[in-house]
């Protein structure tokens, strides 16, 4: 011990106690003794062995084989089952599991039949082991990590060697020229990748399909919307019109997702809300000022908004002000109107950026 | 033994030891055919029969980390065979196969050819379902494998690059099961993509051209798919299969911890051979969970895609839930409030978003990673350990865990709690709002009171120590008092309960020198002695050979010992181990019945003060 753990005697302000500890381990076996009794118990070594009725009795033993030898004989059955109902059950064959309903049978059979395969095979193996493998614990030595002392010298030695024989040490202007060479190599491997990787977003983020003067379609009928055809307390989800026909649908759509809900013009408390609306109809962002998921549970009795991944409310009443959960800003509204047609449209685009925060949103 | 036997030094201790048996001499002996055709040109007995004959100690909390690396065989497997059917490619398509409530629907390749694996591949759905049971079985075993390396001590010197290693190991494991689970391309994992955009943007300053880089433009783009793909399949399991091998090679050259217990010592290793015995457990071992996995997959639907549908920006489910081993970081920011953003100079810094995604997760890991050097500054323990703690041997440290199992178990379910409000019938408001308050309360709660329970339990031993187990038997004296008669611990099942060494605070150094002068460094000593004191103020020393003699010595004189109350064991100073008699108090003098800790008759459990 003492060779690795001179550290131990330098703690400073170790007690005498620890100090006297140092150089014994009971955890070693080893022990000291004081007026005829020892400090620590010793280590008893090995509790007497145990003979299992398979060590015993060739009886048991011959048991355990057959029942090792009937768990691989059951994997074997189960594989061949597997491959017949491979080939026999039709993978588009829908059967009723009791205790799983209306399933795949193809995918239940054949499951089945491989977990028991394995299984088996995993039993046995086991079981084998436990029954007849030797159950007579044995011991191992184990040595320090540590190199001895000349081993680590050694070490040492012939690094020092190899500096001194490269001459690396003695002419400083390889070193440094190579420390200079090593620590920019990787630069345009890091400059190829993140350069290449994507666009800037430039002014991506803070605008959306919108465009004054769009209808207001049904997502995802894209039919568009009547103003005489909202009834109060309905809502609608809203895409702008021609949004299916642009170049990256998914992409637009991720921003340009509307929420449209009509309300009694009198319950509004915010006067810009109901200017920006139309008799009430108010048209807001259906995404999340938090992370960016679709808010779309809305409660036309309180007039609540509510994302459905992390429950961030809005109030639409207060111009979709937050009132509880871990978003910050209010959903950005759409300024509607109607057309000549009496249709729902876009009074002018987005005035912010939709969805979640970014450093230059401002 | 008795406690006054004569102390022998620890080679005693292998007297009876069997050791590793040399290979049968004789002509089966000699490597013939294949094995010696190899052997002669890659030299491999020597190593070969090194690894054979290697010992590993027994016990089923072994068997976690063999779950962990049992299950990446099993995602390796199937998921070698997912890629063959399976399209990284967001290319719109419509789809047109067997299933038919999607027929007519746009959807991208990836969400296509993953619906025909489920529906049109025969037996493609029980893989994809394996790959899936099997990556939260990995997840999961990886977890309580380090509650047990943490609980034990396991990661103490010489280990403590393993823990390392283990800890960046479970951080890329759930990073790969986000990337496996996010290629299918369904609305559900899209979502949770959509999140992973958002958290990107909310990094102060680069944020829109982290998010921008990644997804190769605005969300979510053609190249996400494709680029998750390839981090999948490619570069985490290179990383993982790298660190994992690194990771056993270094259990092999440490040799595995064991228990502590009658003939396990800090220098030797006590277990069964790896040929033939672990070849079998732990290869059987492979296929059961295999097994289990396959059997879970076929009886229990996981990941139903195309119930989802495909990927859209627009609508969402109610109840979005990450895969459980993401559900501490979604918990987070379901906790974090959002007042939080700030907006200052025309610049927005979404704290309330950026700390609780970006944030969390490397600094929980960060903080378990450095843990084992954290506890060796403060033991200032440099010796090598091999001989894992009982838990309870170790009230701080285990406390310390409890804490933070209960921290993270706080934020996992709070992942939960528009399911809790829904299925309980609560507020969602209350719940949330309960949790950030437990959050803050509880896990300092759960250190407490684990540190008890440790402490009771450590107190319980000792009292078994001391005074035995209770028989059951009640013995009548002549002059008609009755006694409880108590059976001391057989002396293998004693060392258990008395092996460990309690470490003591450190005390703080004088802060000036003999001549007065201010020494060095001695804030940083100070600091080191509270914190020693905070995690060793309050130990339970184990019975010494000492206070179990004068226990029973104790016993004796005021009782009276089984074998012969006529005379012989009276006053004894070697007392038999035959049995000792515990009264109620009418033994003692009435003064002194309920007295005995007071007075020290009965050493009891005493703080290492």
């Amino acid at each position: 011990m003492s060779e690795h753990d001179p550290e131990l005697a330098e703690r400073p302000g170790s007690q005498p106690s620890t100090a006297a500890r140092r150089d014994h381990r009971p955890d070693q076996g080893h022990i000291e003794v004081s007026d005829g009794i020892p400090e620590h118990f010793a280590n008893p070594g090995l509790p007497p062995h145990v003979s299992r009725s398979a060590d015993l009795d060739e009886t048991a033993a011959r048991r355990a084989a057959r029942q090792v030898a009937t768990l691989f004989g059951l994997s074997m059955m189960a594989t061949v089952m597997f491959l017949v109902a491979y080939f026999a059950i039709d993978p588009k064959t829908y059967r009723f599991i009791p205790g799983i309903g209306q399933a795949n049978l193809s995918n239940i059979v054949l499951g089945v039949t491989l977990g028991v395969s394995l299984m088996c095979i995993g039993l046995g193996a086991v079981h084998w082991a436990k029954t007849l493998m030797p159950d007579t614990e044995v011991t191992e030595d184990r040595h320090p990590q540590r190199s001895t002392d000349d081993a680590r010298r050694e070490a040492v030695k012939t690094v020092v060697a190899g500096g001194t024989a490269s001459q690396l040490t003695r002419r400083p202007l390889i070193k440094y020229t190579l420390g200079g060479a090593l620590g920019l190599f990787a630069l345009p491997l890091v400059v190829q990748l993140a350069g290449s990787l994507g666009p800037l977003p430039k002014a991506d983020l803070s605008t959306t399909f919108w465009r004054k003067g769009m209808r207001l379609m049904r997502d995802p009928e894209m039919t568009p919307i009547k103003a005489s055809d909202v009834t109060l307390g309905s809502v609608f989800h809203v895409m702008p019109e021609g949004i299916d026909k642009s170049a990256h649908v998914l992409e637009e759509k991720g921003k340009a997702a509307v929420i449209l809900m009509s309300l009694d013009p009198a319950v509004i408390t915010v006067p810009k809300e109901r200017d920006w609306g139309h008799d009430g109809i108010v048209a807001y962002s259906k995404i999340c000022t938090h992370v960016g998921c679709p808010v779309g549970l809305y409660e036309h009795r309180t007039h609540h908004l509510l994302c459905p991944c992390h429950q961030s409310t809005f109030d639409v009443t207060q111009d979709c002000r937050v009132i509880f959960g871990p978003a910050h800003r209010p959903l950005p509204q759409l300024r509607i109107t109607v057309d000549a047609d009496g249709y729902l449209v876009a009074a002018s685009p987005f005035r912010e950026a939709v969805g979640p925060s970014f450093w230059e949103r401002g | 033994m008795s406690p006054t036997a004569t102390p022998k030094g620890a080679a005693s201790l292998r007297a009876h030891d069997v050791k590793p048996q040399p290979p049968a001499k004789g002509p089966k002996a000699k490597a013939a055919g294949l094995a010696g055709w190899v052997d002669d040109r890659a030299g491999a007995a020597k190593p070969v029969s090194y690894l054979l004959k290697k010992v590993f100690p027994d016990h089923w909390s072994f068997m976690l980390g063999e779950i962990a690396m049992f299950s990446l065989i099993i995602l390796l497997l199937t998921g070698t065979f997912l890629t063959f059917w399976f399209v990284p490619s967001a290319g719109r398509v419509i789809y047109n196969g067997s299933y038919v409530p999607l027929k007519g629907i746009p959807m991208s390749e990836a969400f296509k050819s993953t619906v025909d694996i489920s529906f049109d591949v025969r037996g493609g759905l029980i893989m994809r379902q394996i790959h899936h049971w099997a990556a939260l079985m990995f997840t999961i075993s990886i977890t309580v494998h380090m509650f047990r390396v943490f609980f034990t001590g396991a990661f103490r010197k010489p280990r403590e690059v393993n823990w390392v290693i283990g800890t960046i190991l479970s951080l890329l494991a759930i990073n790969e099961g986000f990337t496996g689970y996010s290629l299918p391309d369904d609305l559900l994992s899209g979502t949770g993509l959509r999140a992973a955009e958002g958290f990107m943007q909310s990094v102060p300053v680069l944020g829109s051209y982290l998010a921008y880089f990644v997804f190769g433009g605005a969300f979510p783009g053609e190249a996400i798919i494709p680029r998750l793909f390839t981090v999948h399949v490619l570069l985490l399991p290179a990383i993982i299969i790298g660190l994992f091998t690194a990771h056993i090679v270094l259990v092999a050259v440490h040799k595995h911890t064991q228990y502590p217990g009658p003939g396990k010592t800090n220098d030797n290793v006590t277990g069964y051979p790896f040929m033939p015995v672990y070849i079998a457990k732990a290869g059987g071992f492979f296929f059961i969970i295999f097994g289990i996995t396959a059997l879970m997959a076929a009886l229990v639907t996981i990941n139903p895609i195309w119930l989802y549908g495909p990927y859209d920006p627009s609508p969402v489910t109610a109840g979005s839930q990450p895969d459980w081993y993401m559900g501490f970081a979604d918990g987070a920011l379901r906790l974090f409030p959002g007042f939080f953003e700030f907006h200052v100079f025309g610049f927005t810094l979404s704290l309330n978003v950026f700390i609780p995604s970006l944030v969390v997760m490397p600094l929980i890991y960060s903080i378990a990673g450095v843990y084992p050097f954290i506890e060796s500054w403060v033991t200032g323990d440099k010796r090598e350990h091999h001989l894992l703690d009982r838990p309870r041997n170790a009230p701080t440290r285990t406390g310390l865990g409890v804490m933070a199992i209960s921290f993270y178990l706080i934020l996992f379910f709070a992942a939960g709690n528009d399911l809790i409000a829904i299925k309980l019938g609560l507020s969602i408001n209350d719940i949330t709002r309960a949790f950030q308050v437990m959050l803050l309360v509880v896990p300092p709660l759960a250190y407490w009171v684990t540190k008890r329970i440790c402490m009771s339990l450590q107190r319980r031993d000792h009292d078994l120590v001391l005074h035995g187990r209770e028989t059951g038997r009640t013995v009548r004296t002549a002059e008609g008092r009755f006694f409880d008669v108590h059976e001391p611990l057989p002396e293998h099942e004693r060392w258990t309960l008395v092996q460990h060494e309690t470490l003591t605070p450190l005390q703080p150094t004088a802060t000036v020198d003999a001549n007065g002068i201010r020494r060095v460094g001695t804030r940083r000593e100070r600091l080191r002695a509270r914190v020693s004191s905070f995690y060793f103020a309050d130990g339970v020393h184990p019975v010494s050979p000492a206070e179990l003699a004068s226990a029973q010595h104790d016993a004796s004189a005021h009782e009276a010992v089984e074998s012969g109350h006529d005379s012989g064991a009276q006053g004894s100073s070697a007392p038999k181990w035959v049995g000792q008699l515990h009264g109620g108090a009418d033994e003692r003098p009435e003064t002194d019945a309920y007295a005995s800790h007071e007075d020290g008759e009965d050493p009891g459990p005493t703080a290492a003060r």
